[in-house]
């Protein structure tokens, strides 16, 4: 099935999704990768709203000549953040991750709450044409890729539910069959 | 003087060639997504290699980064061996990826590796310079921009004599355990023998190398063996794991057998400039 949802996203538009579903997002996004999430897991009140947030594992590029501008942004590799994620989730309303290349250990921390949609990973030109506005930064003193950016986006996408609400996780199951291929080699 | 190569002549090459291998993919790895996309059986997979595909077209056209991670700039110098050159090349080619960073502009990369702290994109070791030698007057400068993701996916193993066989697994094991982390469709630069370091540096190269070469024998069983994983486009199932499988190798210690692999996404970005001397 293919969606598009607005973001902030609610329960219900969560647990309407299927793993192999195809999402398109309008709204707002946040960037967090490793730096930004250990901050966020430090801090005890931060200058954003992550209730219904979409957050997007992602060091862009930017550039500021008045005001900053994307240049590349585009999905990091996500599985560095597979951790943190946990205790995230317990912390803050999430409920969509973007990133690329899936996560470890997450299904019980997304189940019923939150899921993972993978944007094609080095797609950053497509990415960038799909952000219409930069509307704050945050944590700049954690250098450009590792700040927390807020982007105003439209249709963005194509995102994947590579892991969904319900337990299904398409990276887990595809692991599961390349290890059982790898044994009759 | 007539035959000096300058060190203007090198800093205008290398923002050149970075703006280059940053906004358009190889014309043989586009062909090679392209094949892949075409005999793809899987749809979710054929719309990440369309996806891929769009987005390399795109930043060809509005000369802007494929990725948003511009990588590390690796660079490959082939130095004429009656090439005439009176500064520090290493040290201005450095300058040029300073400028380019600056120009293109480039995603601020380099940090230093314990304390995270940003030095741009040059910093002490950084960008690697490597030079070969070579026959003529001529300079010739590659570069290879590397991202983060696929070089993290790396592996090294020393094996001992005893265990050619196992060096088959190792690189197949190697891509499995990335899954969709490298961004695969991979490119798997192999480097047998050498040292420990040697290795590397020849699974450098190997993932350096065009994806146009027809594969010998090891090279084409390790791609099928790779690609009969299913981990497919950005790891959720397909038919192409691997573009290709590249090998290197050199002799080394009777009692060595060293094996490295670089695994190289699918934005194989290089891009190759020659100063006549």
């Amino acid at each position: 099935m293919e969606y598009t949802l607005k973001v902030p996203l609610s329960k219900a538009d969560v647990l309407r999704l299927r793993a192999g579903d195809v999402v398109y997002l309008d709204g707002t996004i946040l960037t967090a990768r490793d730096r930004a999430h250990e901050r966020l897991l430090s801090s005890e009140k931060i200058p954003f709203d992550l209730s219904g947030a979409a957050i997007f594992h992602c060091g862009p590029l930017m550039r500021k000549n008045k005001k900053w501008a994307p240049v590349a942004v585009g999905p990091t590799t996500s599985a560095r953040m597979s951790k943190m994620a946990p205790e995230l989730l317990k912390k803050y309303d999430i409920r969509a991750i973007i990133g690329k290349g899936g996560m470890k250990g997450v299904v019980d921390a997304l189940y019923e709450k939150c899921i993972y949609l993978a944007y094609p990973g080095g797609c950053a030109a497509i990415a960038t044409d799909q952000i219409k506005g930069v509307k704050e930064v945050h944590w700049l003193d954690l250098g450009m890729p590792e700040a927390v950016w807020v982007f105003e986006v439209e249709q963005f996408g194509p995102l994947i539910v590579g892991i969904d609400a319900h337990g299904n996780d398409l990276y887990a199951e595809v692991a599961k069959k390349a290890s059982e291929q790898m044994k009759s080699l | 003087m007539s035959g000096v190569i300058t060190e203007k002549q090198v800093i205008t090459a290398v923002v050149k060639l970075l703006r280059k291998a940053e906004t358009e993919l190889p014309d043989d790895v586009l062909a090679a997504l392209k094949a892949a996309r075409d005999k793809e059986s899987n749809p979710i997979a054929r719309m990440q290699l369309s996806a891929i595909i769009k987005n390399a077209d795109f930043a060809k056209e509005n000369v802007i980064p494929i990725c948003q991670d511009t990588g590390v700039p690796i660079f490959f110098v082939d130095v004429g061996c009656e090439a005439r050159i009176n500064f520090d090349l290493e040290e201005v080619i450095r300058k040029g990826a300073a400028k380019a960073t600056e120009e293109i502009p480039l995603r601020p990369n380099a940090v230093h590796p314990l304390t995270r702290e940003s030095s741009g994109n040059v910093g002490p070791g950084f960008p690697d310079v490597i030079f070969d030698f070579v026959p003529g007057k001529n300079v010739k400068i590659t570069v290879m921009p590397k991202g983060g993701g696929s070089e993290n996916m790396s592996a090294l193993r020393m094996f001992t004599p005893s265990e050619v066989d196992d060096v088959k697994r190792f690189v197949i094991e190697t891509v499995k355990n990335a899954g969709g982390m490298p961004c695969p469709p991979v490119i798997v630069g192999v480097g047998i023998g050498g040292t420990f370091d040697k290795a590397a540096r020849l699974a450098k190269k190997a993932a350096l190398r065009r994806l146009d070469k027809t594969p010998d024998g090891f090279e084409q069983e390790l791609l099928e063996a790779i690609n009969s994983l299913g981990i497919g486009p950005m790891g959720i199932g397909g038919d192409t794991t691997a573009l290709k499988v590249n090998v290197e190798c050199a002799h080394c210690h009777v009692a060595s057998l060293p094996v490295a692999i670089n695994i190289q996404c699918w934005a194989a970005r290089r891009a190759t400039v020659t100063l006549e001397g």
